[in-house]
Formats: C-alpha cells, structure tokens, sequence
C-alpha cells in the first residue's frame, strides 16, 4: 500500500496542486486571487502531461552519440523522404508511450510529444491569463474593486433601481393612458 | 526622472540588454540542432525591451518602440508563419508542406531547413511583438489606483 | 446551387478547401488589426467570411460527392495522419461547417451598424479581428481530426470571445465581471478537457481522433480511458452550457455587443456540442459511452433538466436577452436529449434542432440587435408597440419567435417533430410530454414578447424609435425566410442531419 502510494508520488502531487488551483478559482472572492487559482489549475496540467512523457533512464529527447551520427548516416545512405523521418518518429513517439525502448536508437529518450503539446498550452495558458487581467483591470477602473462580492452586490443595486424605474415607467404610462 | 540612484543599475543594463537581445538571436537560430526557436527567443528578446523600460521608464521605451510597432510586428510574424503555408499551398504541396517550398533532389532537405527558420523566425517576431504589446497594455495604463489603496 | 457554387472554384483550390476554410480567415485577422479604419476591417472580415462558406459549400458538395457520405482528410504539412495533424471532414463536420460559416457572413453583413454605435471608433479594426480569430476558432473545431488541436483551436476561439464579450463594456459595465466569469469557467472547461485528452494519449498513445476510435475498443475497462472520458464530458459540457454548468452563458449573452451575442448564440455553443458529440460517439463509440458507461443517466437528465429550469427561468426575465439566453439553454436540452437516445433517429433530431436552433436565435438576436441600434434598450417595456413602428424587424423577429416556440410550418416545429417521434419510437413517451411542455413554457415567454411587440402601446410614445437598417433586415430576413423554408421543405438539412447520425451510429469513421 505504501509503495503503491509513493510510487505515484508524482499524480499526488499534481492532483493535490490541481485541487488547490481549482478551489482558490472557486472559493476566491479577489479576482486576481482567482486568475492565480487558474494559473496553478493550468499548471499542474503542464506537470501531468510532462510527466506522461517521462521515461525510465531515459534523456531529453536530443539525438547524441551513436544515434546522432546514425541518423545522419541513414539520410544519406538511403535518401529517405523527411515524411519517412516522421513517420518513423511517430512510431518512436508512440512505442515510448507504450514503455517500449526506442526502436533502433542506441540511447533511450523520454518522450518529446507531450513537451511540444505543453509549449501549445503555456501561451494558451499566456494568453488566457493576460486577457483576464485585463478584464480585471478594466472591472477596477469601472467599479473600482477587485471584490466579486462587492461588484455583486453594486450589480445587485443597479438591477433593482432599473426594475424600480421601469416599474415606475409603466406605471407612468398606464396613468397616461387612462387620463 | 533622476537616474543618480540608479547609476549601477542604469551601468549594468546597457550593457546587458545588447547582450539578452543577441542571445535571444542566438537561441533562435541555434535552435535547429538544440534546443530553443523562436518561441523562447520571442520572450528572451521581448524581456531585452522590457528590462530597459523598466530601468530607463516606460516613456522612453515607447518613443524608441512605438506600442503601434510593436503590435505591427506581432501581426507580421503571424503573417510569416501563415505566408510560409501558403507559399507550401500555392507550390502544389498541402498547407505548411515545407518540402514543397523548394524543389529539391529526392532526399533533399533543404525546404525544411528553410521552412523551419522561417516559420520560427515568424513566432519569434509574433510572440516578441506579443509580449511587448501586452506589457505596454499593462504598464502604459494611466493608473487609476491610488498609493494607499494597495 | 451547391453543385453550382461549388463547380466554381477550380479543382485546385477545391483540393485545399479544408485547410482554406480556416486559413483565410486566420490570414485576414492580423490584416484587419492593422487597417486604420474600422470600415476596411469589416469589408475584409466580409471578404473572409465570404471565402469560408464558399469553401464549405465546396467541402459539402465533395463529402456528398459519394453515396453515404466520404470522409475527406488532409494532412497538414504533408505529415502522414496518425503522426501528424489531419483535417478529418465527413458528414457531421461538413454540417457545422455550413453552419458556422454561414451564420458567420450573415452576421459579419449585418454588424457594421451595429457595431459601430456600439464600439468606439478606434477600436473597430480590434474588434473584427478579434471576430476572426473567433471564427477561425470554431471552424477549426469543427474541422479538426486531433484531439489535443481541438484543444488549441477551442482556446483560440474562446479566449477571442472573452475579449468580444468584455467590449460590451462600452454599453454596460456589467459586460466586464461577466465576461471574467466566463473566462474563469470557459477556462476551466478547456483545461479539463485537455486532462481527458491527456489520459487518453497516456492510455493509447495517440492523438489522431480516428486513431484512438480504433485503439480505445482493443482496451475495455480501462480506468484511464474511463478518467478521461469524465474529463471530456465535464470539459465540453461546460463550453456547450450543459445545464447545471451553464452559469457563464446568460450574462456573457445579456451584456456583450449585440453583435457578439447574435454570433456566439448561434455557433459558439454549437460547436461545443459538435464536439462532445464527435467524441461520444466516434472516439469512445457508442458500447463504451452507452453501455459501459450509462451516460444515458448523465446526459439526459441534464437535458430535460436543462430544458425545465431554464424555461421557467425564461419566463421569469424582464430584459428580452436574458430570456433569450436562458431559452437558448433550454433548447441545448433539446439537442442532449436527442443525443442521449443514441439511436439514428435521436441523434439526427438532435443536430437537426442545433442546425435550426443556430438559425433561429440568431435571427431573434439580430433583430434585437436592430431595436438595440434604435431603442437603446431590450428591456420588455422597450419592446411595447415596436410592432408598429418597426414592422420589418419585428416581423422577422416574429417569425423566428414562432418557429421557436414549434409552431407548425416552422423550422423549430420540424425539429421538434423529428425529435418526438424518435422519443416515441425508443419508447420514452414521458420525454415526449416533457418536451410538449416545455413547448408550452417556450409559448409563455415568446408570447409575452410578442404581445409586448405587437399589442401593447409604447411607454413612452416619445422615444424615437424607427426601422433597423437594410444592412440589417437583409441578413434578418434571409434567415428568417429560411426557418420558413426548412419548415415547408425540411428535406435538405434533415438530410444533413440524417446523414451525418447514420454515420456516426453505424457506420463509425471509414
């Protein structure tokens, strides 16, 4: 049981950061708390994803030694197309996703798709971010808080006092009408 | 704004942002055969930037990059990188086929050499002109938010 | 006509059309950021949107081009498609891509005058590439073969709607903690989803949807692929405005730029659901998700739930967007209803109501958007006597109502039909009551519009109100003439719809 929990000691960690993430994006009632709350919800993805690509004994994924010199080697003896590379590549990438040693390779590399993939999410993640500041310092100069209780309950004012002056409109109109 | 408190750090980053902007070139193009391109080139040249208008003021940062520059050649490397896939299109390969660009002998690698510089070259200028432009949205704010306030 | 548009284009274009009808838009977005009048960004986002359901056409005829439908795939990059990312395009694609993009140049049409009473001049070029950036989003969905670039193309399109949303700014601060909270839960959604993708990659070691479609049968039971198929369901939910997860969708509809409103109503939600359908139903198949994992518990009773509480919030509404937007949830109870039938006729009664929801709501959010430009409000008292002096819009408006509601010789009248008989046929005779009912509640709040519309005199006999646009009754009365047309002559996208849930039931991907 203990090994079983250490072993995974990596998932712990990131469903514990994942859960924090999510509830500081919940529980939260500063807006900036939350963008915060976010951005650690985001960030333990990166770290579940990089973790998937991890291998055992395996190095960053960056031909060296033999296999540096053998993939040159190999382009120049049988002229293969780079879509062959890639295909091949894939191949790689998936039989290491498997847990397979790579096929052909003298050294063995973690998996690099999951690191490419978590490049795409960290600008989303950038990009996300910098468009709820924004939003936030845009809700500060309009009301002048960051509290989402208090832009709640000024909502909350300015919602009544529009029900009361359209009920005052009609009730306005309708004594129009019958006079 | 009287720079006397600040004469070591004012020393320091001139020489060092010459320096962060070359590396960030550096990381561009060494990253065919490393690891690196034109994301974190991007960022490394957009901090060059920032670290001066954080050092010598945001004003001065914005008369030498206008925020309109900035946004401009964000929009071009976003331009660059689609341009290369059309160019790929329009040579009769499918969208972003980099051996496509240029016809090579069988075997021949040299459209996806050029392919990637410049698909990379076009997220280094996209993601350069991104950064700055978002600090600029940030910092270049007229702050509403009083000292006491914090 | 499609055989017609579509001989147009020279077969070389036609070979690209999946990977043109994103790109151009993509293209034209940083175009228009550029352009110093606001007026040069809309004659471009028009010129884009244009390019794009002309492409569409050309992906429909070609997918049509075959008995029972072909599968049209194109690797991007020349990549070979397990490795790389493909572009996958078969019947249900082809159908949302029609979609979108047709709502996409209705709508560009009609925003200039709207949007520019309701966004400043200098920000004009912004907002219309921000409006591209959002199309290129969904048609990407909408087109992709990859899971984790649905992901990407998914932000992409989200993160521009939380910046179209926030403009609303300008009219109404409350655009502003509105659109944060759709961030926060749009984001949210989006990361869950990309946890799901993520278990599914580590349990099969591939992206490619068709791929996994084939490798998730060879490993049943396995706690991974159930994890991620949580994930997914939660994630996409959320972006769909499944019903307990709808919290964003009403505010984000009720205070973002009219034009938003109309545009988001009518694809963005869609398209979530395009894909929460894609992997149901081809990714995970149908013995996983229905008998392994009894979504029919999960999904359908968010549907009628969905359908009961947001009517009866509907009702309850005093500004027409608002009701607008809750009906808007309700009738995504519809469509999850007809899915979770899981049979043909549920599922293609389900993408028939999306197809006819997407073009209702977005001719009674244009019209809004026009009594917006001369009212400056959409409150219901600001709707009394719009019927006389705005007769154009508010007919339009009418009609769009009534097919709504499912009166007969109505779009909304043949989906619902369609979904009632496949209620009947699987045996869930209480569905079908509920679904008649709900019809009823959908009656009370269009009627009370209506009547407002049509009935009552003007509070305020003063205001000056007049007629929307031409730029804007000409887009509104296409669709509005075209909820008519689907209600006489359901058959073209009955058979879409038919088509695209024959192959998603039986045929599977070929």
């Amino acid at each position: 049981m203990v090994e079983f929990v250490l072993e995974r000691g990596n998932y712990w960690a990131i469903i514990g950061l994942m859960m924090i993430g999510l509830y500081i994006a919940f529980a939260a009632t500063n807006l900036i708390k939350r963008l915060v709350g976010l951005g650690l919800f985001q960030t333990s993805i990166i770290l579940f994803y990089t973790s998937l690509s991890r291998i055992s004994g395996g190095t960053a994924p960056i031909l060296y030694g033999k296999d540096y010199k053998s993939s040159y080697e190999d382009k120049d003896s049988h002229g293969e197309t780079a879509a062959n590379g890639a295909e091949y590549a894939g191949e790689a990438a998936t039989d290491a996703a498997y847990g397979y040693t790579n096929a052909g390779l003298e050294n063995v590399y973690s998996n690099p798709l999951p690191h490419v993939l978590m490049l795409t999410a960290i600008v989303v993640g950038v990009a996300t971010l910098a468009v709820g500041l924004a939003i936030i310092v845009r809700i500060r100069e309009a009301y002048g808080t960051v509290e989402s209780d208090e832009i709640r309950e000024m909502d909350l004012q300015v919602a009544l006092a529009e029900a009361q002056d359209e009920a005052d409109e009609l009730s306005l109109a309708s004594g129009a009408t019958r006079g | 704004m009287n720079g006397d408190h600040h004469v070591i750090l004012r020393v320091v980053a001139k020489a060092l942002i010459p320096i962060i902007a070359l590396f960030g070139f550096y990381v561009h193009f060494h990253g065919e055969y490393s690891p690196g391109g034109g994301f974190q080139a991007g960022v490394i040249l957009a901090v060059s930037i920032i670290l001066y208008s954080l050092i010598f003021g945001i004003a001065p940062t914005m008369r030498a990059v206008t925020p309109g520059f900035a946004r401009a050649v964000a929009a071009f490397g976003f331009l660059l990188y689609t341009g290369v896939g059309v160019v790929a299109l329009i040579r009769g390969g499918n969208f972003l086929d980099y051996d496509a660009l240029i016809r090579d002998e069988p075997g021949g690698h040299l459209g996806q050499h050029v392919g990637i510089i410049v698909i990379e070259l076009g997220v280094l200028f996209a993601v350069a002109g991104s950064m700055v432009t978002i600090f600029y949205a940030f910092a270049g704010r007229v702050s509403e938010i009083r000292d006491e306030d914090w | 006509m499609i055989e017609m548009l579509s001989s147009l284009v020279p077969d070389t274009v036609a070979a690209h059309a999946p990977a043109l009808l994103v790109v151009v838009p993509m293209i034209t977005a940083p175009i228009a950021a550029m352009m110093p009048n606001g007026r040069i960004a809309w004659f471009l986002s028009l010129l884009a949107t244009a390019a794009s359901l002309l492409m569409a056409v050309v992906i429909l005829s070609q997918v049509r081009s075959i008995e029972g439908g072909a599968v049209l795939s194109y690797a991007m990059g020349g990549w070979a498609p397990p490795a790389g990312i493909e572009f996958r395009i078969d019947g249900l694609n082809a159908m949302v891509l029609l979609l979108v993009s047709i709502i996409g140049f209705l709508a560009t049409i009609f925003s200039w005058p709207s949007v520019k009473a309701e966004i400043r001049d200098a920000k004009i070029a912004m907002f219309y590439s921000a409006y591209l950036v959002c199309f290129t989003g969904l048609c990407g969905v909408a087109s992709t073969g990859d899971a984790f670039n649905l992901f990407v193309f998914l932000e992409i399109s989200s993160i521009a709607t939380y910046v179209l949303v926030a403009l609303g700014a300008g009219q109404d601060r409350r655009a502003l903690p509105a659109a944060s909270h759709y961030l926060l839960l749009g984001t949210i959604g989006a990361s869950l989803f990309v946890v799901g993708v993520g278990f599914l990659y580590a349990a099969t070691g591939t992206l490619n949807m068709a791929e996994l479609s084939v490798m998730l049968p060879q490993i049943p039971n396995n706690k991974a692929v159930m994890a991620g198929y949580a994930f997914i369901v939660v994630g996409l939910g959320i972006k769909a405005a499944m019903f307990p997860l709808h919290q964003w969708l009403p505010n984000a509809y009720a205070y973002s730029p009219s034009f938003v409103t109309t545009f988001l109503a009518a694809t963005a939600t869609k398209v979530a659901i395009y894909a929460l359908v894609r992997f149901l139903f081809t990714v995970f198949g149908l013995e996983f998700v229905f008998e392994g994992s009894t979504l029919i518990w999960v999904l359908m009773p968010m549907g009628i739930a969905g359908m009961v509480a947001c009517s009866f919030q509907a009702v309850f509404q005093t500004d027409v967007r608002r009701t607008l937007a809750y009906s808007s949830v309700a009738q995504v109870g519809y469509m999850l209803l007809g899915i979770s039938l899981a049979t043909a006729a549920g599922v293609s009664a389900g993408l028939f109501h999306l197809f006819n929801h997407a073009i209702i709501k977005g001719a009674l959010f244009m019209a809004l958007a026009g009594m917006v430009l001369s009212h400056q409000g959409t409150s219901l008292n600001d709707c009394r006597g719009m019927g006389r002096t705005a007769p154009w819009t508010m007919t339009a408006f009418a009609i769009s109502g009534l097919s709504l509601i499912g009166v007969p010789l109505t779009a909304g009248f043949q989906s619902k039909f369609a979904l009632v008989s496949a209620l009947l046929d699987s045996g869930w005779w209480w569905g079908a009551l509920i679904v008649v009912f709900t019809s009823v509640l959908a009656v009370i709040y269009m009627g009370r519009i209506l009547e407002a519309v049509f009935f009552k005199a003007p509070v305020n006999p003063n205001k000056r109100r007049k007629e929307a646009p031409l730029m804007i009754l000409i887009p509104l009365w296409i669709l509005a003439i075209s909820n008519i047309w689907i209600g006489v002559q359901s058959d073209f996208v009955f058979g879409l719809a038919r088509d695209a849930a024959a192959m998603l039931i039986l045929g599977g991907p070929q």
